[in-house]
């Protein structure tokens, strides 16, 4: 694609202060603690397509993702939706108008739907809050449509959340992402809190939306597969760092970094090929002191003494020293 | 493959679990039968609320009032445990069964090392000595692939990582050689690349002792990897059961059929995923008949009516009606 | 598309359903708190209902008759020959009538002390728990040293600077007023420390986070998606609060710092009882006592049975 990407994010950062207390750092003598929860992510999202970033705990997904919609600020680096950055507007107004493109639905439906609301209130508030329609009657015909839209009953608007079923709420969370006519949404885990048939009609129900609204995400999740089924491209991120993006089916056929590839090779096989699997080793180290060099260097079977000392930065879509050096033969 | 043995480890029948509440009284578990053979790993998959964990529960008899048990049998080793007494019930959980929980929190006390809680259940199930009890911890430890065992016995359970932690709750799991063990979604709070590694051992460990496993999960691709035998549930019933490469290459039931259509796979054609409409119904609201009646696109005028039971179709057996009629020379 | 899941049907009315919710079911099979809330309800509509109920007006001088003084409950008057069902004191005033506007007034004040610590712990709190930082550190300093003191010296206290301040022409009126804000300060720290602990725990709720990707300011998310989530524990507290404050009421009025003559509550009629205890006019002082003890027992076992209804856990 030619045009300029719809969403662009350059170099971003977040780090977070997880000292202890004042007076526990001055009787301890212990020094200041810092988390890099994301270390300098950058990547692009053209109109119209699913960008996923896949990762293990602690690998800093949904820190971005909070910051890419704007409820945590980053320490560093910006966000820009069509252009417009977050950083850049000032005005109230501007603010408000950046806001209705983005919107974001979240992992657990049981807390992300106002328990003391009915639906129709909750679906309405975006709408009401962006002026998108004025007056109650039209405000009450576009909830009704929204629900339609999600497949629930415009009658459901009158209902409670408790009253629904953790996929019928998560397609309330859908609707009200919806009602202020957002292009881009942020999807965190959007069905890993569901059982896999309610998953699969949430998945379907949302590339439906796409295919219908044109709209684009941005889909955070652990789940390679759900992630292979909805990414046209694929950031992989480990310890806060992207280590490999590519194109949806790339990475799946032919993984580059080591990490994708030992990611790849955990995943429980349904196919049941019997592939061997003596891949993984180690576990996540604690990203309060992560290793130094590349991350990833103290579980990467591929690793030599560069690794240990120098970060790899993203060549061609891979962090690595190894691949970038020709020494891994592109499988 | 494994070899039906004249007396499975586990059997239960006609399993039934009821929670009475003021309004009603809801079937948790509605006659649920099997078998699980010596050496074998059974998985049970179902989603939430299918009665997955409340069977796992049932078995151990950890089920809390207001449920209780209001008909079968379970036995291990052919010798009935459902109507033992409490404090029989408590020796057989850890000595005779052991349990795997999803969380390992839950199984470790947070104040104590984990020589102390190791060597204790040693201590009680077996007549080891303490240092002969600590010598076996340190290779039970070793075998569960924690690596310094001897340094390690000493921690507590908050200086292990979460996977590291869970290889110490399967330690202490096999700290009586139970023929028996239940693992209740053991997996599940663990990242992928550490899921696979607590898969590759639980089955591991398995071959090595022929321990029998139930494996609880939500997860068919572990089950996939991990058990010879699946069981589906589904509304407190088992739908279909059998050797897990024939459930989840080519499922008979329509649910387990629309199941694995629904998971979205790393292999072939990332294609529209089948769905089934609707959810499973809640315990109060469960359909005469076949449970899954109202989502079933093959459901037929008996299927409102009557209760599919458990039909023998070559080593499976599915509870359908659209199995009876031209298999019924089959059915044992 | 997608499945349609039929509406629930309504069959059954509002009211029925509320009858057979599982807080109801729990209300109706205790029938301790059956009758203490029957109890507290009758209790508050009298005191309502004063006025209209109370064969004498207490409080008209030009009705009252010294003759009419220390007549005995139920018996007539031995001068006069009228019946006061509970008796009457010095002045000839019936007690009946005087517990009537005197728990009028008790109640008034404990409802408004309430209403005032309430506002004030509840806003603080909200404020602490949703803002955090050095705000909350302060708050919570401030609740922490309050509830250190005892509330009755706390009420005492703001007595006495009230008494200071206010001109003594206008201190009669403004009793009231002194008693409500006297009791409601040493109040608002309990829920204060609540709301604190539950804004805590919604804040965190992305329904939160959803409100505010909206645009919506932190007093809008606070008080339109906060509050009606940490509502819950904070009624138990107010309503086992309103027996504490009507006691609270009567003890500074029993001390002489309350409610003064003219417009007696329960605890200004406690205190003019007491000096007739030994010279054997009992019903002075022990019918405004009973009085005084039923209603707040009653409140008390109602509060006490919302809360463990409202708590998940003791279900």
């Amino acid at each position: 694609m030619s045009e300029a990407p719809f969403v662009e994010v350059r170099d971003l950062r977040r780090v977070f202060d997880v000292s202890k207390p004042w007076l526990n750092r001055v009787l301890e003598n212990a020094p200041r603690q810092y988390l890099k929860a994301v270390d300098g992510v950058s990547f692009d999202i053209a109109r119209g397509e699913t960008f996923a970033l896949v990762g293990e705990s602690g690998s800093g997904k949904s820190t971005v993702a909070r910051m890419v919609v704007g409820l945590l600020p980053p320490s560093d680096g910006t966000v820009a939706i069509a252009g417009v950055s977050m950083n850049d507007v000032d005005v109230a107004q501007e603010r408000q108008r950046l806001r209705r493109r983005i919107q974001m639905i979240f992992q657990d439906p049981y807390a992300s739907l106002n328990p003391r609301w009915r639906v129709g209130r909750i679906i309405a508030e975006p709408i009401r809050a962006f002026q998108i329609v004025e007056g109650e009657a039209a405000i009450n015909n576009r909830v009704g449509e929204l629900l339609t839209l999600v497949g629930l009953h415009p009658d459901d608007r009158s209902k409670f959340p408790h009253e629904f079923s953790g996929g019928q709420r998560q397609r309330i969370a859908i609707a009200r992402a919806l009602a202020s006519n957002a292009e881009f949404i942020v999807c965190d885990e959007p069905t890993s809190a569901l059982d896999v048939s309610v998953q699969a009609q949430i998945l379907n129900l949302m590339r439906d939306l796409q295919e219908r609204l044109g709209l684009t995400y941005l889909f955070i999740s652990h789940n390679l597969a759900v992630v292979r089924h909805m990414a046209t491209r694929i950031g992989v991120m480990y310890l806060g760092r992207l280590v490999e993006i590519s194109d949806g089916k790339q990475l799946f056929s032919n993984p580059r970094h080591p990490y994708t590839r030992m990611l790849l090779d955990a995943v429980p096989d349904l196919a049941m090929t019997g592939k061997a699997r003596d891949g993984v080793k180690g576990e996540i180290p604690n990203p309060i002191s992560p290793p130094c060099g590349c991350t990833f260097h103290p579980r990467c079977p591929l690793v030599f003494d560069r690794c240990r000392i120098e970060t790899p930065p993203v060549i061609d879509g891979v962090a690595c020293h190894a691949v970038n050096e020709g020494r891994v033969a592109a499988a | 493959m494994t070899v039906k043995e004249a007396v499975p480890v586990l059997s239960v029948r006609d399993l039934t679990v009821e929670f009475v509440t003021r309004r009603a009284t809801l079937r948790a578990l509605d006659r649920v039968s099997f078998d699980v053979a010596r050496g074998e790993v059974l998985g049970v998959v179902g989603e939430s609320g299918a009665g997955k964990s409340v069977t796992g529960s049932a078995i151990i008899g950890l089920i809390d009032p207001p449920g209780r048990i209001a008909g079968g049998e379970v036995l291990l080793s052919g010798a009935r445990i459902d109507d033992l007494p409490q404090e029989a019930m408590r020796k057989v959980r850890g000595k005779r069964i052991g349990m795997i929980f999803q969380d390992p929190l839950t199984s470790l006390n947070p104040l104590y090392r984990i020589s102390e809680q190791l060597i204790e259940t040693i201590r009680v199930h077996t007549d080891l000595d303490a240092a002969q009890a600590r010598a076996r911890a340190i290779a039970l430890l070793d075998e569960v692939g924690i690596p310094a065992p001897e340094r390690r016995i000493d921690s507590y359970p908050h200086e292990f990582s979460g996977g590291m932690r869970q290889r110490v709750v399967i330690a202490l799991a096999l700290c009586a050689e139970p023929e028996f063990i239940i693992a209740d979604e053991p997996t599940t709070a663990l990242d992928v690349s550490v899921q696979a590694q607590i898969i590759a051992l639980i089955k591991r460990l398995c071959k090595e002792r022929g321990t029998s496993v139930m494996l609880v999960t939500h997860d068919m691709g572990v089950i996939a990897e991990t058990a010879d035998r699946v069981a589906v549930m589904y509304a407190g019933r088992i739908a279909e059961i059998g050797p897990v490469r024939e459930v989840v290459k080519q499922p008979l039931h329509p649910y387990a059929k629309g199941l694995m259509g629904a998971i979205p796979s790393l292999e072939g054609e990332a294609k529209r995923l089948v769905q089934i409409p609707g959810t499973m119904p809640r315990l109060s609201a469960i359909p005469p008949g076949c449970a899954f009646n109202p989502r079933c696109s093959q459901a037929f005028s008996r299927c409102h009516v009557e209760r599919p039971e458990l039909i023998a179709v070559g080593d499976r057996k599915v509870a359908c009606h659209l199995y009876d009629e031209s298999n019924a020379e089959i059915a044992a | 598309m997608s499945s349609t899941p039929l509406p629930t049907p309504r069959s059954q009315g509002r009211l029925a359903r509320l009858w057979d919710s599982d807080l109801a079911f729990s209300f109706r099979s205790s029938p301790v708190t059956v009758a203490a809330t029957l109890l507290a309800l009758l209790l508050v509509l009298a005191a309502v209902a004063a006025p209209l109920i109370a064969p004498y007006d207490p409080f008209d001088p030009a009705s009252l008759d010294l003759s009419d003084g220390f007549s005995r409950p139920m018996e007539p008057n031995e001068i006069t020959g009228k019946v006061f069902w509970l008796g009457s004191d010095a002045q000839g005033r019936d007690i009946f009538s005087a517990i009537l506007y005197g728990s009028r007034v008790s109640l008034l004040v404990g409802a408004a002390s309430v209403l005032f610590s309430l506002v004030i712990g509840v806003g603080l709190g909200l404020v602490a728990g949703y803002v955090g930082g050095r705000t909350e550190a302060l708050i919570m300093r401030v609740a922490d040293v309050q509830l250190s003191f005892p509330a009755i010296l706390v009420a005492l206290l703001v007595f006495g600077v009230a008494r200071g301040l206010i001109p003594p022409a206008l201190q009669e009126q403004m009793t009231l007023l002194v008693l409500v804000v006297a009791i409601g300060l040493s109040n608002w720290a309990q829920y204060a420390r609540t709301v604190r602990g539950s804004t805590l725990v919604e804040k965190n709720k992305v329904y939160v986070d959803a409100a505010r990707l909206i645009g919506l300011k932190a007093w809008p998310v606070m008080l339109k998606h906060v509050l009606p989530n940490v509502a819950g524990p904070v009624l138990v507290i107010a309503t086992i609060n309103l027996a504490l404050a009507v006691i609270e009421e009567a003890t500074l009025s029993f001390l002489g710092v309350g409610m003064p003559p003219t417009q007696p509550s329960l605890g200004t009629l406690i205190r003019f009882g007491q000096q007739y205890l030994f010279s054997g006019e009992w019903w002075i002082l022990l019918f405004p006592s009973l009085v005084l003890v039923l209603l707040a027992l009653s409140i008390n076992l109602f509060g006490d049975w919302l809360r463990d209804a409202l708590n998940p856990k003791l279900r």
